[in-house]
């Protein structure tokens, strides 16, 4: 049987059943919780028998322009299916969400990842250091906003050669 | 009288670090006391270049992060992107990503298996045995694709272009031989008194741990836990082959070696039934070039030699990627290297790292 994928309405009763008003919203492809609650909703579906969501298979940091968000996919090995949880901080400068290491241990490197790359601090971890860049490196590369671009994006790729509208303006 | 840690550093450059790769281990006499590691100096920020790059030019960059496994590296981001775009790859091609990733697998587990036992101490020969097979693969993929080590085979919606007419042969007479080679090497080496000695009861790791830890892959399964992506959730073709998950009992180095040794076999049964049932037909489907999916994302993972690799793209609708984020098992497999090292001495540590088998490429990226 392949990997069922929880859909995130799912997810978000289950986890009202146990811990009213930790869900901030439930889209099929994920659910978002309170940050505050995130520690207690991830042991929740740890611990839940019927979920058994033991496996923190990837973290992910995105910088969506005027939030921070986390990605966190869960997946059971006994009963083969995975959730996609989400957790946000509004703060633009020094975003700082609850660490999950203390019931995913695969966490350490991925949040150490995101502090690096995206600058969100991860209350709790226990040793919260840079990871690929060194000491004393100008901000966070993967912020959108990162070098101050104008529109507060990298220029990136607006569109393809021979579209109206092309330009290769401050293309590096 | 108490005396403070002597440090050691092992890297960046050093042979047994497999890459510029730099572990600080702070000992007390023979015995590590604590482990820290030092990565980066590989850093490419991959993930930020691909938000700057279309969906296909993208995929020469999942070469070049696990440069071992390119194939596997290809796959499991058109997979990400075939979700996101919700395109499907025709049947021929579905195969043809089998035939590639289960030959990645074997020439990647033939190097790791080749480092570990030169770790081990057994000098360059079996290394060099393992090369001479991984040559003939890499000989297969040079006249699939024209490159030996950064492939960029696969494609949005198939693979680049068909298979010439002599890659059937090669690959037909080459896996005919390769049950009895493996065999050589289990002989040369299961039994070998420096294997065993140096590798047995070294670097456990109990299965509660490893699923904490997030490791996947050969060390997850050397833990005794029967997880695989190729089973749990298939992708390609692999719903319709056979085969079976080799788990090791105790978790320690020399099991995780042994999982590789059998995975070399089981890879090989799926060469022979994925070449015996590839069928005709066209090998991509015509997507557009300038390739826009629709707001979105996507996560598409599939069993790299490593472990579970994993790419989340998000789309914003744009030419471009607007995150690309690599779930890299290297990395992450890395997590459990501490409390496995301390307690050990330093010839211990080096086997540890050796088992994990590591791509700098992949946990730099």
């Amino acid at each position: 049987m392949p990997t069922r994928f929880l859909s995130g309405p799912d997810v978000a009763r289950r986890i009202e059943g146990t811990l009213p008003g930790a869900v901030l919203a439930a889209e099929p492809q994920w659910t978002e919780v309170q940050p505050e609650q995130l520690v207690a909703v991830c042991t929740f579906l740890r611990n839940d028998p019927e979920l058994d969501l033991v496996f923190l298979c990837s973290l992910t940091g995105v910088h969506r322009l005027d939030h921070f968000e986390v990605v966190y996919h869960l997946q059971s090995l006994k009963l083969n299916h995975l959730a996609t949880l989400k957790a946000k901080s509004w703060e633009n400068e020094e975003p700082e969400l609850p660490s999950v290491t203390p019931l995913f241990s695969g966490a350490i490197f991925q949040e150490r990842e995101a502090y690096d790359l995206l600058g969100i601090r991860f209350q709790g971890h226990p040793d919260l250091r840079r990871l690929f860049l060194w000491d004393g490196f100008p901000g966070h590369p993967l912020r959108k906003d990162w070098l101050g671009m104008p529109g507060q994006r990298m220029s990136g790729l607006q569109g393809f050669p021979g579209e109206p509208g092309f330009s290769n303006e401050g293309r590096g | 009288m108490k005396a403070e840690p002597f440090v050691v550093n092992i890297g960046p450059q050093h042979p047994s670090t497999h890459g510029v790769f730099r572990l600080k281990l702070s000992l007390d006499g023979e015995r590590i006391v604590d482990a820290d590691m030092v990565v980066g100096y590989l850093h490419r920020s991959m993930e930020k270049l691909a938000e700057e790059r279309s969906y296909t030019q993208n995929i020469p960059f999942t070469d070049r992060t696990d440069y071992l496994a390119a194939m596997t590296g290809n796959l499991a981001y058109v997979l990400a992107v075939e979700q996101l775009a919700g395109v499907e790859a025709p049947e021929r091609a579905q195969w043809l990503r089998v035939i590639m990733c289960e030959l990645q697998r074997i020439a990647s587990h033939a190097m790791a298996i080749g480092t570990f036992i030169n770790d081990c101490g057994a000098w360059q020969t079996p290394l060099m045995y393992m090369f001479r097979e991984r040559e003939k693969i890499l000989d297969l993929f040079e006249m699939a694709c024209g490159a030996r080590l950064t492939t960029n085979y696969m494609r949005i919606g198939g693979v680049s272009r068909d298979i010439p007419p002599e890659f059937m042969p090669a690959a037909l007479s080459l896996v005919k031989e390769l049950p009895q080679r493996i065999s050589e090497y289990e002989g040369l080496s299961i039994e070998n008194e420096i294997v065993v000695a140096r590798a047995r009861g070294v670097g456990i790791l109990p299965a509660e741990r490893a699923i904490a830890c997030s490791v996947s892959g050969p060390m997850l399964r050397g833990s005794g836990v029967a997880w695989d992506i190729r089973k749990a959730q298939p992708y390609a073709a692999y719903d319709r082959v056979q085969f079976d998950i080799p788990v090791g009992t105790n978790g320690d180095c020399y099991d995780r070696f042994l999982v590789r040794m059998e995975e070399l076999r089981q890879s090989t049964r799926i060469l022979e039934q994925a070449l015996d049932s590839l069928p005709e037909g066209p090998v991509n489907v015509a997507i557009p070039v300038a390739i826009r999916p629709p707001p979105g994302e996507a996560y598409g993972r599939i069993e790299s030699p490593r472990g579970e690799l994993g790419f989340y793209v998000i789309s914003d609708g744009g030419p471009a990627p607007f995150r690309f984020h690599i779930r890299s098992p290297s990395l992450i497999n890395l997590t459990p290297l501490r409390e496995m090292s301390i307690g050990m001495t330093i010839a211990d540590a080096i086997i540890i790292l050796g088992s994990i088998d590591i791509v700098v490429g992949e946990v730099d990226r």
